[in-house]
């Protein structure tokens, strides 16, 4: 199965109850797999083809406010155009999944595949002080189980989450293991759940709940901001996920999350043929970034490469965990092309000489 | 059957608009020389016999500040 | 008869609506939009919809419309009230759900979702307050401000050539399949409003029929923006504003 074809099924038997999108290359498969499944008529998810990606994003906002498992997927150009959306989802403080299978940029771009949006997805996007929590899948089991985990992670802090893929895993196809499915939430556990915030119709037990950003008293708006922050430095605090490849002795460390992690296992594998002690840290988490993680490793190492399919950007997390401890260089390709391990190996050896 | 009708004025919240003003049939409202504590002239009944409770005044007033009694007598 | 003995709740016949709150609205003396908002509350009231009913503002003077109805509420981003409403009604068929715009928020920056909203036929209702001009943010032309008329960013008067048409919006939606109810009211005087709310009430329970999109647009004042006092602001759009945008029902299927 096509990582997003794994999108759509995880949709529907996590209890999704709602998806609303706009067709991009390369990640159409997800709303054409979710209409031809009908889920409306099996769980009752709804599942719209809206006007654009504008459109899309704020038919999330609306469905989210109502407390309901709603999401969205587009690729690059699209998730720019939600960019106002997610500041604003960011902003009420809205649960939902936003998917990103990335594709070359700038502007119109490619379609092949990249990783170009870690910037946009990591550090805002939209305008604010605000994040998303952002998963990067490197399988196509990572996309089926990415989804149900993105809305368990957005409902509790209430925040919007973020799958950050990218064309190589939105088009691979692999083996996939389907989890035990979950039931579609009913209204009453809904109203359980939500009914502190969420517009689920006012009773006359309880004030009116509104779902706003907007807080034109700076007193009001700086100490929103403060609890956000909060929100954050918690997340931060508690949900870094990463995994490590042959680190326990690594003298050098690759960095390297998606498809390019998985390019990179190679890679380390190939160096200790050489007698070369490298390891590799994926982060599975790209915000909160696993910065501990890395900074333990620090000690050990004597260099950091990160490898990504950009011209730079996750690399200048690295460079801050790292501040000045060990050299920390890059390696990228850029515009759709995918480096070959043999490549990247050649360029790690240049870094070390 | 005749009817007769008042209104009370929650003047406070009254911005003297005097849209009512113009829309009360029968000349029984003024607005004020008087003003409310945000410096608004607010609305009150000049002709008080004259009116019959119609809520023209109160279906017009934006800032619902106008309740109508009528009785028939 | 002492008015003291008229005063007396049995003799009521007009007051507040128990779905306004009791916040002062902060719209400028004689703004349409306080009659507008009662309007709604009256419908959802004798309705007894309010645990029912869920108001998606815009942004513009009435992006506190939730201050004053008291029912629960999403602000919308600038535009994208009819992309919420979509969502929530899809996710909650049971509820009344009612989009509240200006003219520069849903016939400028969000042209495109309410036309595919009423091209979808989303059962909602959409309120429309054409006063033809930005209020909140200071006067300047909407895309419904009439030829000739000044605003801040048309100081020499509104020119075709310059800033093109005023938009008849509420004409084009009448002509989408999606739509069942589309019709352009006022609020200046009692008969008008008495209109508006029938108009209201009429769109509201249309939405639980599964018939289609029902907008009202209401044609209304902005005494700050235009600089002319509310009573005459009401006579200035009985004589500019009507003849452009002729008051009726286009469509009631």
């Amino acid at each position: 199965m096509k990582g997003n074809e794994a999108i759509a099924y995880a949709a529907i038997n996590c209890g999704a109850d709602g998806y609303f999108g706009y067709p991009i290359t390369p990640q159409s498969e997800v709303m054409e797999t979710l209409m031809k499944e009908k889920p409306w008529e099996t769980t009752g998810m709804v599942v719209l083809q809206a006007e654009s990606e504008t459109a899309s994003i704020n038919m999330v906002y609306g469905g989210a406010a109502c407390g309901k498992k709603v999401m969205t997927s587009s690729s690059s150009p699209g998730i720019s155009l939600m960019c106002e959306g997610l500041t604003y989802l960011a902003g009420a403080e809205l649960p939902c999944l936003v998917v990103n299978v990335m594709r070359g940029g700038p502007g119109l771009g490619t379609i092949q595949p990249s990783q170009g949006d870690y910037f946009q997805a990591t550090k805002g996007g939209g305008h604010g002080d605000y994040r998303l929590i952002v998963l990067a899948p490197a399988s196509v089991q990572d996309m089926y189980d990415f989804v149900d985990l993105a809305f368990e992670l957005a409902f509790k802090y209430r925040n919007p989450a973020m799958i950050l893929a990218d064309g190589v895993i939105g088009q691979m196809m692999e083996k996939l293991e389907f989890r035990p499915t979950k039931p579609r939430r009913t209204p009453e556990e809904v109203r359980a759940q939500c009914d502190s915030w969420a517009t689920l119709g006012k009773p006359k037990t309880r004030e009116r709940n509104v779902i706003t950003s907007l807080a034109l008293d700076p007193v009001v708006m700086e100490n929103f901001n403060i609890k956000l922050q909060k929100k954050y430095a918690e997340i931060e605090e508690k949900e870094v996920r990463y995994s490590t490849y042959k680190t326990e002795d690594a003298e050098h460390l690759i960095v390297a999350f998606g498809c390019m992690s998985r390019i990179c296992e190679n890679v380390v594998d190939m160096a200790r043929e050489n007698g070369i002690k490298l390891g590799m840290l994926r982060p599975i988490t790209l915000f909160p970034f696993p910065k501990k993680p890395i900074d333990a490793l620090v000690p050990q190492l004597k260099s950091i490469m990160s490898v990504e399919l950009n011209s730079g950007q996750m690399v200048e997390d690295v460079r801050l965990v790292s501040n000045g401890r060990v050299p920390v260089g890059f390696y990228g390709r850029q515009g759709g092309v995918v480096p070959t391990p043999d490549e990247i190996y050649e360029a790690f050896l240049k870094f070390i000489k | 059957m005749a009817v007769k009708g008042t209104i009370v004025v929650d003047t406070e919240k009254c911005k003297g608009c005097g849209v009512c003003v113009v829309n009360c049939p029968f000349g029984v409202i003024a607005l004020s020389h008087e003003v409310n504590s945000k410096g608004y002239n607010f609305l009150h009944m000049v002709s008080p016999d004259k009116c019959t409770g119609c809520t023209s005044c109160a279906t017009v007033c934006p800032d619902s500040v106008i309740t109508v009694y009528r009785v028939k007598i | 008869m002492d008015i003291n003995d008229i005063i007396k709740p049995e003799n009521k016949v007009y007051g507040k609506s128990s779905v306004l709150t009791d916040n002062i609205m902060h719209y400028c003396p004689g703004c349409s939009h306080g009659v507008v908002h009662k309007l709604v509350a009256e419908v959802i009231e004798e309705l007894d919809i309010q645990d029912k009913t869920i108001g998606v503002s815009p942004v513009g003077c009435s992006v506190f419309a939730y201050n004053y109805l008291d029912i629960d509420w999403q602000e919308a981003a600038h535009g994208r009230a009819p992309a919420l409403a979509t969502a929530i009604k899809r996710l909650n068929p049971d509820k009344y759900v009612f989009t509240y715009q200006g003219d520069g928020d849903l016939a400028s920056i969000g042209t495109a979702e309410t036309m595919h909203a009423c091209n979808r036929g989303e059962n909602i209702v959409i309120i429309f307050i054409n006063n033809a001009i930005y209020g909140m943010t200071g006067g300047q032309m909407a895309p419904t401000t009439l030829l000739g008329q000044v605003t801040a960013t048309t100081p020499y008067g509104r020119k075709a050539e310059l800033n093109g048409y005023p938009l008849k919006i509420t004409e084009l939606l009448a002509q989408l399949e999606g739509t069942c109810y589309v019709t352009r009211q006022s609020v200046q005087n009692p008969a008008a409003v008495r209109k508006t709310r029938a108009a209201i009430k009429k769109a509201f329970q249309n939405s639980m029929m599964k018939k289609g999109t029902s907008f009202v647009e209401v044609v209304s004042t902005c005494n700050s923006g235009w600089k002319i006092p509310p009573v005459e602001a009401n006579k200035w759009m009985e004589e500019n504003m009507f003849p452009f945008y002729p008051l009726g029902d286009m469509k009631d299927r």
